[in-house]
């Protein structure tokens, strides 16, 4: 076997990058715009329970902790399984009607990084919890003023902890394709198909080049956007 | 001013503190000495009502503190052993205090920015606090406490693991501020400090107090033989 | 806080500008979600050919879910699908007779082709399916050569087992000997496995096409003659009375499939690119009885109903305007 289709691959890949191929940007767009709102539904849904369980120290807390982390690592084929399952129309959420939509994907790729958000949130607010916390109090906070302040003071690790996530939802194959079904069709308005449902099709029908672009815009998203994110960090952290 | 009765505090296994009574008066700067483990920080811990476990009583002013923690807190502030900066600049961990507590903007730059000449930080107002080295940032610690101009300040090993320089800088700040009538309260290991800083002394050892009394009596005759020796130990090491 | 709400409107501001760029016009469109199998899909026929011209016709769009037939199978059984486009006829008469599916209509054929490496170590061009596969398991039991199957319960699988039955062979006993590799995966996949060891497999003609012309592989077609290989496809539709699905465009779908129309895309389908079509119009056949290919779909196609061979028997039928082939057995 000949290395030969894998430079031609990404020679093809390049070309369609640079002309900028419509149904390429489309999948693209599409990979953001789903997980990003999975990541913006976590984060509603995750930092103040993370916040909750970062300050609080009621009974149940480490329980849930331990829940939350044991979560962090769900296989997301496992994940896919279990959402298809509940979400088939025979399924208990069958009515909500969200299986093969781009919401489906969404709310799926939700409950995958929820424990993400949920977790690093928690921590990153144990980490100062203590210190800060007694810091506020002794000069002078409420106690409410001085959970503000550890939110506050949380706040850098919390958008690492919402970084990450977005970045293990884009990435993620089980879910967008079990839930997602990878339906595309041209100039069609209820499309599926994502990044990593669409490279793992090609690969499988040997277009390896369209494999090879996507796979390159996929790396390019994820680089950017965590490039982006440390850059904002460290400009807050140095001021 | 401050009045503790038979204090006793555990942490599950450990006593930390047991039954410690003394009274610390208006305008006393008040040095509790004691070797490492002794109990210092949480005596001081519990004086600024960062602690609300404990058993005993404790009165600010004649007011029971255990009654009204949450109102009676602004009146003292605290400065740790380990300085703990937010994630801000100086000035604004400086001014977080006094915007707490309400005031208008121009007030709380004024104050900030003499405290940090006071302190010799002026020039670096700007930068984030996390950054300065251990010296500056126990000053910012220093600093935040001293503007808010509260009627008790609690200092805890305010000069452990500084250089001289740092060290004379700090004592003289106390110095000026006792001057003005401020109550000190503070733990430190350094024996000559306490000579150098304070108009009373408490000796705590393994939780206990062991002896309290001015200046003069503690370092020059003792009435408890622990005491006696501690000092000479200290002393002469 | 200012941080975190500059985070937030940074993940709102960039979900905004990827929901703007999209094209977008989700107006109420009217969709089919239809479960197919790999072979089907890989192809592109369904994508490129099917979905755009029936989405031009009648405005509705199709979606389809490609998996192996027992998985798209299960899927319908789930409520996914309005329809599904599978070819295993026993599996398929399995789903009408549990309930699941009406109306079957068949629509196109293709032949499978036994593949292998270019030196032919068990020396099967040319044979019968059944031959080559005699000729295959001997060289494998004496170390010469290596048979892949997907092993998916895909309809490729499913005519792979009907093969070593024909000859023979006990599946369940015959994939547990060592020259026999299984893979679980769909064709494409299975296809570079069985070029990277040298071994012979069962594949649909559209795949193999496309993967060899693509040059990543080098396997050559080596049975691609005789009636057992034929592959005949399907569309059933999801019986109404099981689940609230869109019958009426399932319908409408299988009537256009075997029209005039749509016939001719799937027959004109690949063409240009590999000079040959991958699938062939079944319609014509059945109309004109062109022999021998009118026999085979007679035998490997239909479905006996009493003394008759029809695509769909009376008691899977479920009322609509669609008419169905039948004939009486000889
Ligand atoms: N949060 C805690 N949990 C358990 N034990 C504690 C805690 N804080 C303090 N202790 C224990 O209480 C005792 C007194 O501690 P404390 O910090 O008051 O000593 P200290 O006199 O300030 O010592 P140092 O000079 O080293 O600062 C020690 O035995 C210490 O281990
Ligand atoms: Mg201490």
């Amino acid at each position: 076997m000949t290395w030969e289709y894998v430079l031609k691959g990404i020679e093809g890949a390049f070309e369609m990058i640079a002309s900028l191929d419509v149904e390429v940007a489309d999948i693209a767009l599409r990979s953001i715009k789903v997980s990003g709102i999975a990541t913006l539904m976590a984060a509603i849904i995750g930092i103040p329970t993370g916040v909750a369980l970062g300050i609080s120290t009621f009974r149940g807390r480490n329980v849930l902790r331990s829940f939350f982390n044991g979560m962090l690592g769900i296989p997301t084929v496992v994940m896919g399984l279990i959402l298809y399952l509940i979400l088939a129309p025979a399924g208990p959420l069958g009515s909500l009607k969200l299986l093969y939509t781009e919401m489906g994907i969404s709310f799926g790729q939700m409950l995958l990084i929820l424990p993400i958000v949920v977790s690093f949130t928690a921590s990153s607010i144990e980490s100062v919890e203590r210190e800060i916390r007694e810091l506020a109090l002794t000069l002078g906070a409420s106690r409410a003023e001085a959970t503000l302040k550890v939110i506050r003071e949380a706040s850098a690790g919390v958008l690492l902890a919402v970084i990450a996530a977005f970045n293990r939802a884009i990435a993620e194959l089980g879910i967008a394709l079990m839930v997602g079904g990878n339906i595309f069709v041209r100039g069609g308005a209820l499309n599926t198909r994502v990044l990593t449902t669409s490279i793992q099709m090609y690969v499988a029908r040997g277009d390896i080049d369209i494999a090879i672009a996507l796979g390159m815009i996929l790396l390019g998203i994820v680089f950017v956007i965590t490039t982006v994110s440390n850059f904002l960090q460290s400009r807050w952290v140095l001021k | 001013m401050i009045r503790l009765v038979g204090i006793t505090k555990r942490y599950g296994e450990t006593e930390a503190l047991r039954d410690v009574s003394l009274e610390i008066k208006k305008g006393d700067v008040f040095a509790i000495i004691g070797s490492s483990g002794a109990g210092k920080t949480t005596l001081l811990r519990i004086i600024s009502m960062l602690e609300t476990d404990y058993s005993g009583e404790y009165y600010l002013n004649d007011i029971d503190v255990r009654k009204n923690q949450e109102d009676l807190r602004k009146r003292i502030t605290m400065v740790f052993q380990k300085p703990v900066m937010f994630n801000t600049s100086v000035f604004d961990n400086v001014a977080y205090g006094l915007r707490i507590r309400g005031l208008s903007s121009r007030e709380v730059e004024s104050r900030v920015n003499s405290v940090l000449e006071l302190v010799g930080l002026y020039e670096l107002r700007k930068k984030n606090a996390k950054k300065l080295s251990g010296g500056e940032q126990q000053r910012v610690a220093l600093a935040r406490a001293l503007v808010l101009e509260t009627e008790v300040l609690v200092l805890d090993e305010p000069t452990a693991n500084l250089d001289a320089g740092n060290v004379q800088m700090i004592e003289a700040i106390i110095k000026e501020i006792t001057d003005d009538g401020v109550t000190v309260v503070m733990a430190t290991h350094n024996l000559f400090q306490a000579k150098r800083l304070a108009n009373m002394v408490a000796y705590l050892n393994s939780g206990e107090l062991v002896e309290v009394g001015s200046v003069k009596q503690i370092f020059e005759s003792p009435e408890k033989e622990m005491t006696k020796r501690f000092i000479m130990g200290e002393t002469y090491f | 806080m200012k941080r975190v709400l500059v985070a937030i409107l940074l993940i709102v501001f960039v979900i905004s500008i990827a929901w703007v760029l999209q094209v977008q016009h989700q107006n109420q469109t009217r969709v089919l979600t239809i479960s197919t199998t790999t072979s089907l899909y890989d192809t592109g026929l369904l994508e490129e050919a099917i979905a755009p011209a029936f989405k031009e016709k009648y405005g509705i769009e199709l979606h389809f879910i490609p998996k192996g037939t027992g998985a798209a199978i299960q899927d319908a059984k789930n409520g996914a699908s309005d329809a599904i486009m599978v070819h295993a006829r026993s599996k398929e008469v399995k789903f009408m007779e549990e309930g699941y599916g009406v109306n079957r209509k068949i629509f196109a054929y293709n032949f499978f082709v036994i593949v292998g490496p270019p030196e032919d170590p068990a020396e099967i061009k040319g044979l019968s399916p059944v031959e080559a596969l005699k000729k295959i398991a001997e060289a494998g039991r004496s170390g010469k050569a290596i048979w892949v199957s997907r092993d998916d319960g895909s309809g490729t699988n499913t005519k792979e087992k009907a093969l070593w039955k024909m000859a023979g062979f006990d599946y369940v006993e015959v994939k547990e000997e060592n020259w026999f590799r299984r893979t679980g995966t769909g064709m494409g996949a299975t296809l570079n496995y069985a070029n990277n060891v040298g071994g012979y497999t069962l594949s649909d003609t559209g795949t193999y096409l496309k993967f060899r012309k693509d040059g990543l592989i080098s396997l050559e077609a080596l049975v691609d003659k005789g009636e057992e290989l034929i592959n005949i496809y399907a569309i059933i539709i999801v019986n109404p009375e099981k689940f609230q699905k869109d019958f009426e465009g399932a319908i409408l779908l299988a009537k256009w499939l075997t029209s005039r129309e749509g016939q001719k895309i799937i027959g004109q389908f690949g063409v240009d690119q590999y000079d040959k079509p991958l699938f062939f119009p079944i319609v014509s056949v059945l109309e004109k009885k062109e022999e021998p290919i009118y026999d085979w779909i007679l035998r490997y196609g239909l479905i006996e109903d009493g003394d008759k061979l029809t695509e769909c028997p009376q008691r899977y039928r479920y009322q609509s305007s669609l008419t169905f082939f039948e004939v009486n057995q000889t």
